[in-house]
């Protein structure tokens, strides 16, 4: 049974060029053993700089209150929860490559795996920074656990999504941490074996936990990974459609929508694959690792953005039929009037939101596009710009119009420490992903040998010869004369 | 903690390893290990490995979060401090899941990975006998164990005839113990003779 691995040549290679075992642990962990490149440096360094701003825009918000932002009535929720809706987004591309295509059994995600799991975490730490600091008293933040205290006991309220959010998101760190920690294991011990240098071996004998290879412990990292895929995928699933209750269980015109749960889950996948395709571009060509990030990575990756793109233009419409269809003039209105409607104040971002997510992706239809580096860089950044909008869209211009016009506010733009604070979480993120990819092996080294035999070109080749034998003669070959009994 | 003695020899692909596995089992020796570079699907059962129970575990810590987070949330809304959001029942499940599934989950995750490294004897500051180092690169290693009742040169020799390469005899620790990577230090005196792969 295990002699024969046979995978149909109408699917192109996964792993290019001439690649034993030996060859994909060099080629993955040579970026680990070699001194950072120039380039290496200066992203880093531009992202600590960028970490700094952030962390002074985040003094003056706790040092000066909130009101260093230019939130104000009726705009209560601006850039930040905007960056806070916009990088837990990102981050769901992680867990849909590495959980749900693991339960798919797509060979392809082998590659992208572990760095899409990585950009997932360090999403979901920039996020979580919003609501954390957005509270003003952060020193309180702790309210939100649920303890017996001496503070009444002053519960939390469990029926607000704001704390299933809470909950929504701590979980998701947690059990994406550990999924890709646990995948991690093997390989820093592969790097740890062959480590030459005392820290190296020291640190990633301490990391690596231990880890031997044992034919047991596969079998249990193989169930262990299946049960956590199957975990997070519903895990995956619920923190946006919760995220989208922040929004869809209120009563504000725009927001009380039933289609925000399955909208919300499409934009997330698609916002995360396009930030995925930002990194990966890099990487590959940074890393050097082009054989195992393929153009037909770069290529499946492409569908799913225009798919979940247009998936997104659908909800898009729906919402706005709905609101007409309803005859609600609240809600007409705000769809009318905020936001259709070009020249009222936000009109602009719209149709800003409308050409990047739905109209933009669409060139994705044609092959070649797919296929083009450039276009698929240029369109990755043109998703995450349209992405944003579309948060700023639904939170800004539902609520910059209240009901009564006398409350309706001045024009929102952010103050300098609003717009830093969002450039220092791009420095938190691109910080811990440079570290990790300096650090880490950025591709899962025990899958892609998993996959080798069957889905590497070399071996792929050799496959032709089977697919002109005769039935007959293949039968006869691979049963060792053992007739019928084993023929599956 | 015991220090026992091993035949260790390593193949290069899967394709041989089966083989080997097959006849090793067939000729009655104890395989005491097979370290590989990657998971290969069907090693556990062509070596007699029973099933992990490691997804039953899984399945008990999931329902320790369900059962924690309804218990919980249900003892504060309904018994430590009622409140009345304008005369709806106390005890209003369908607000209760979101949190429910997010704890069942977390409980489930976090509780079978402690789980997983617990079986495995894994954790940061654990150092093991490596039979042979580049089993985490490309080469699929063997470890028999040596008995009272077999005798070494006979196992070596039976390990050649299976084609397996760089065939050695090591005498090494079973268990783990607090060690570190950059030490060559084992769990305790060398003099006794544990060579190090």
């Amino acid at each position: 049974m295990a002699s024969i691995r046979y995978e149909s040549q109408v699917r192109p290679p996964l792993v290019e060029g001439q690649k034993g075992y030996h060859e994909v642990t060099e080629d993955i962990i040579r970026p680990i053993e070699a001194s950072p490149s120039r380039g290496w440096w200066t992203g880093f360094i531009v992202a600590l700089c960028l970490l700094t701003f952030g962390i002074i825009s985040v003094y003056h918000e706790v040092v000066y209150g909130v009101g260093q932002w230019n939130l104000n009535r009726t705009v209560g929720w601006g850039w930040d929860i905007t960056n806070f809706v916009w990088w837990v987004g990102i981050g769901h591309a992680g867990t849909l490559i590495s959980a749900i295509l693991l339960l798919f059994r797509q060979g392809w995600r082998t590659g992208v795996n572990r760095a899409a799991e990585a950009m997932t975490i360090f999403a979901v730490m920039c996020a979580g920074q919003f609501p954390i600091w957005h509270m003003g008293r952060v020193w309180m933040a702790f309210f939100v656990m649920p303890y017996p205290n001496t503070r009444g006991p002053v519960w939390v309220n469990f029926n607000s999504p704001l704390l299933w959010d809470v909950f929504a998101i701590s979980t998701y760190f947690t059990v994406s941490l550990l999924f890709w920690y646990t995948g991690l294991l093997p390989d820093l011990a592969a790097v740890r074996d062959r480590a030459k240098l005392k820290w190296r071996k020291f640190f990633y004998g301490l990391t690596s936990f231990g880890w031997t290879g044992s034919a047991k412990h596969w079998q249990r990292h193989e169930a262990l990974a299946l049960v956590l895929a199957g975990l997070s995928t519903p895990l995956v699933l619920s923190v946006h459609t919760i995220v989208s209750f922040d929004f869809a269980t209120s009563v504000i015109p725009g927001w009380h929508t039933t289609i925000f749960p399955p909208y919300f889950v499409a934009g997330a996948i698609f916002s995360g694959f396009a930030m995925v395709q930002t990194l990966l571009l890099v990487t590959r060509k940074v890393l050097k690792l082009e054989e195992y990030i393929t153009l037909e990575h770069i290529e499946v990756m492409n569908k799913v953005i225009v798919l979940t793109g247009s998936i997104v233009g659908i909800a898009y419409l729906t919402e706005l039929f709905i609101s007409w269809y309803s005859q609600n003039p609240f809600e007409g209105w705000a769809f009318a009037q905020n936001r259709v409607n070009i020249f009222s104040p936000y009109g602009w971002s719209y149709y800003l939101m409308m050409g990047c997510n739905v109209l933009s992706p669409q060139i994705f239809w044609f092959r070649k596009m797919r296929r083009n580096l450039t276009v698929t860089m240029f369109m990755s950044i043109i998703v995450n710009i349209g992405m944003w909008f579309e948060r700023f869209v639904i939170i800004v211009t539902s609520i910059y119009r209240d009901y009564i016009p006398s409350s309706w506010t001045t024009y929102y733009r952010p103050t300098i420490w609003e717009v830093g604070f969002y450039l220092g979480t791009f420095g938190l993120f691109f910080t811990c992903y440079f570290l990790f990819s300096k650090f880490f092996p950025v591709i899962a080294i025990a899958e892609i040998k998993h996959i080798l035999k069957k889905s590497g070109e070399v071996y792929k080749e050799k496959m032709d010869g089977i697919e002109n034998e005769s039935l007959e003669a293949f039968a006869a070959e691979h049963t060792h004369g053992h007739e019928t009994a084993h023929a599956h | 903690m015991a220090v026992k003695k091993f035949v260790v020899g390593y193949f290069e692909d899967e394709p041989e390893l089966f083989e080997a596995v097959k006849k090793v089992r067939k000729a009655g020796y104890k395989i005491h290990d097979v370290y590989t570079p990657m998971p290969i699907h069907g090693l556990d059962k062509a070596m007699g490995l029973r099933d992990t129970s490691l997804h039953t575990a899984g399945f008990i810590y999931g329902i320790t979060g369900t059962t924690t987070a309804l218990s919980g949330i249900g003892y504060i809304f309904c018994n430590d401090w009622p409140l009345n959001f304008g005369g709806k029942s106390h005890f209003s499940l369908p607000a209760w899941i979101p949190i429910t599934f997010e704890l069942t989950v977390l409980f489930s995750a976090v509780g079978m990975v402690w789980t997983f490294c617990w079986l495995c004897q894994m954790a940061p500051g654990v150092k093991k006998h490596h039979f042979n180092l580049r089993s985490t690169d490309d080469q699929f290693t063997m470890v028999i164990e040596l008995t009272p009742k077999s005798n070494e040169a006979d196992v070596q020799a039976f390990m050649n005839t299976i084609g397996a390469k760089g065939i050695n005899t090591q005498k090494a620790e079973t268990g783990w113990w607090w060690g570190r990577y950059d030490k060559d230090k084992g769990p305790y005196d060398k003099s006794e003779g544990m060579e190090l792969a």
